[in-house]
């Protein structure tokens, strides 16, 4: 438990410092690209003291990471208004996304995968095994103008994007959703097949216990285990999902900030958002490690 | 048969990259007359926004993100395999040290610390090839020193050892021929992977720039004009999927060639 403190710790630290060598990997002088070549020399001047550009790296790395454990992120230089507002303006929506792309990934994947291990061998296992195997190729920029396509243009059943209306929601979180139900139907079908051929599942069936009660109560529970590591890695495709996908469907996430502060070079924003996003995938690496110790009596107690 | 599909695929589009080649199509040549076109006895897969071909532009786009993916490929595997060697048959401290770095590079998800790259380092072909190369040698530095983990280890290493080979000659001729079909199979995959990425950043902008034609930048314009040329946005993206579809089918094929089971790091 202490080495995986540990090597958390230093993941963090490691992250921390990527981010914030990012802003000196910018060729030439950054203040310069940031606010193009006709600016004033006050405004360069300016610009550099405020991002701190003008002391030592150690220094500013000092600085950098004492604003950050003040929730100081910087100040965007495009719309002058501190960075840590436009998160909290932003992240609300991706969160709303990734979280409904993740009950959609878990609502259809799950239960997919049990039909298709249940009836394995036959056509329907087929099927199911051949479409989430096509499904889980599919970038977010081919399924995402499809399902805009299908839905929004020919059915004209959706709004096509912003975030107007509340099914807005819904087009954008298929197209993150769909990969992750993929990928589970694949592994739900996998794990309980092996399951089912373990001597529990034998005895459990041999005390008389109805099919329904076997699957839902013996076989399902231990099948389940992998299931919440899978979820927990594919929730980084998904974070990273939303960067594309936000920006297909005008969704004002993190994703389109992040965009849109590349677009105007405002790295601090920039910075900011890849920090946020990389956190987050973190933190629910931890989660998902806990929830897995919690869930595996066999890892709880070191055995 | 899915296999012949795969490589026929493959085969179709390499050809097809040749024969733009070699018939000299245009992909900037602007026709005012055809913008957005439908498919015609001209323009066989119609026109874009500017109503140049979308055939022209497709090949020569196909050509952009096969150079990008051979590229980055040949980069991320030569520098992985040399980490994940070092890693791997030195251990300890050495050891320790890369697959920190390892970790800290996985505590990115997906392709974010790529766009973060090529959004520093700013937009264009050379400066994207950088960006998915610093970012794309981690799965290949982990794959690589698992396997020589358990090689350093094994008899004919260990007599080769103790016959007095030089470190250059262990790895060289007993841990890195073992590896081959392992490693293979990885940058048959990669190619698709880093084809997926290139289409991502472009389509974000972040690639090659206007006015030269790459999938991901068409594959933009095409959602952007979806309302009134869907067909465009549709060739782009079967293109795409049809030629990372079938590198991944023959990634599979290799692999089952090569006997080489996915093992967990």
């Amino acid at each position: 438990m202490i080495k995986r403190v540990l090597s958390f710790c230093t993941v963090v630290f490691g992250v921390l410092s990527l981010t914030f060598l990012l802003i000196h990997l910018v060729p030439g002088d950054p203040v310069e690209v940031m606010l193009g070549e006709s600016a004033s020399t006050a405004d360069r001047e300016v610009l550099r003291a405020e991002l701190g550009l003008n002391q030592s790296v150690a220094s500013q790395f000092g600085l950098y990471l004492s604003r950050l454990a003040h929730a100081d992120f910087g100040v965007s230089i495009h719309s002058k208004t501190p960075i840590i507002d436009l998160i909290k303006n932003r992240y609300p929506a991706t969160l709303k996304l990734a979280l409904l792309a993740l009950l959609i990934g878990v609502g259809v994947g799950v239960p997919l995968g049990i039909y298709a291990a249940l009836k394995a061998g036959h056509w329907q296992d087929l099927l199911v095994t051949i479409v989430s195997v096509r499904l889980s190729a599919m970038p977010a920029f081919w399924l995402g103008p499809m399902l805009m396509l299908i839905f929004a243009v020919w059915l004209a059943i959706l709004p096509v994007s912003g975030m107007d209306s509340p099914s807005s929601i819904i087009l954008p979180a298929l197209t993150l959703g769909f990969g992750l139900s993929a990928i589970l139907t694949r592994m739900t079908r996998t794990s309980l097949l092996e399951v089912l051929n373990e001597d529990f599942i034998r005895t459990a069936r041999a005390k008389g216990l109805t099919e329904r009660q076997v699957i839902l109560r013996h076989a399902l529970r231990a099948a389940l285990l992998p299931i919440i590591t899978i979820v927990g890695l594919q929730m980084g495709s998904l974070l990273a999902g939303t960067v594309i996908t936000e920006t297909i469907f005008s969704w004002d996430g993190i994703g389109r900030l992040l965009v849109e502060s590349i677009e105007k070079r405002d790295y601090p924003v920039t910075q900011a958002c890849v920090l946020l996003v990389a956190l987050s995938y973190v933190v629910v690496n931890v989660l998902t490690d806990l929830l897995y110790r919690l869930a595996d009596p066999r890892i709880r107690l070191g055995h | 048969m899915i296999k012949i599909l795969a490589y026929g695929i493959l085969l179709f589009w390499l050809l097809a990259v040749v024969l733009g080649r070699l018939f000299q199509l245009d992909p900037n040549q602007i026709d005012l007359n055809a913008i957005l076109n439908t498919p015609s006895a001209v323009y066989w897969l119609g026109n874009d926004d500017m109503g140049r071909s979308i055939l022209a532009r497709l090949l020569h786009g196909a050509e952009v993100s096969l150079l990008v993916a051979v590229s980055v490929t040949a980069v991320t595997m030569t520098v992985g395999v040399l980490i994940g060697l070092l890693a791997g048959f030195y251990g300890g401290r050495v050891d320790q040290v890369l697959m920190q770095v390892t970790d800290v590079f996985l505590a990115f998800p997906g392709i974010l610390l790529a766009i973060a790259f090529a959004a520093v380092l700013g937009p264009g072909l050379l400066n994207l090839m950088i960006a998915l190369s610093l970012t794309g040698w981690v799965s290949y530095a982990r794959l690589t020193r698992g396997q020589t983990l358990s090689l350093r280890n094994r008899q004919h290493v260990l007599a080769a050892l103790s016959l007095g080979a030089s470190v250059p000659r262990l790895i060289g001729k007993h841990i890195l021929p073992l590896l081959t079909s392992v490693l293979v199979v990885e940058a048959a995959y990669s190619l698709a992977s880093v084809m997926m990425a290139e289409a991502s950043l472009s389509f974000l902008g972040l690639g090659i720039q206007a006015p030269n034609a790459s999938w991901g930048a068409m594959l933009r314009d095409g959602v952007r004009y979806m309302l009134v040329a869907p067909h465009y946005v549709l060739i782009v993206g079967l293109s795409l999927m049809s030629l990372i579809l079938a590198i991944n089918l023959g990634g599979d094929s290799l692999r089952d060639h090569l006997d080489v089971r996915q093992e967990a790091d």
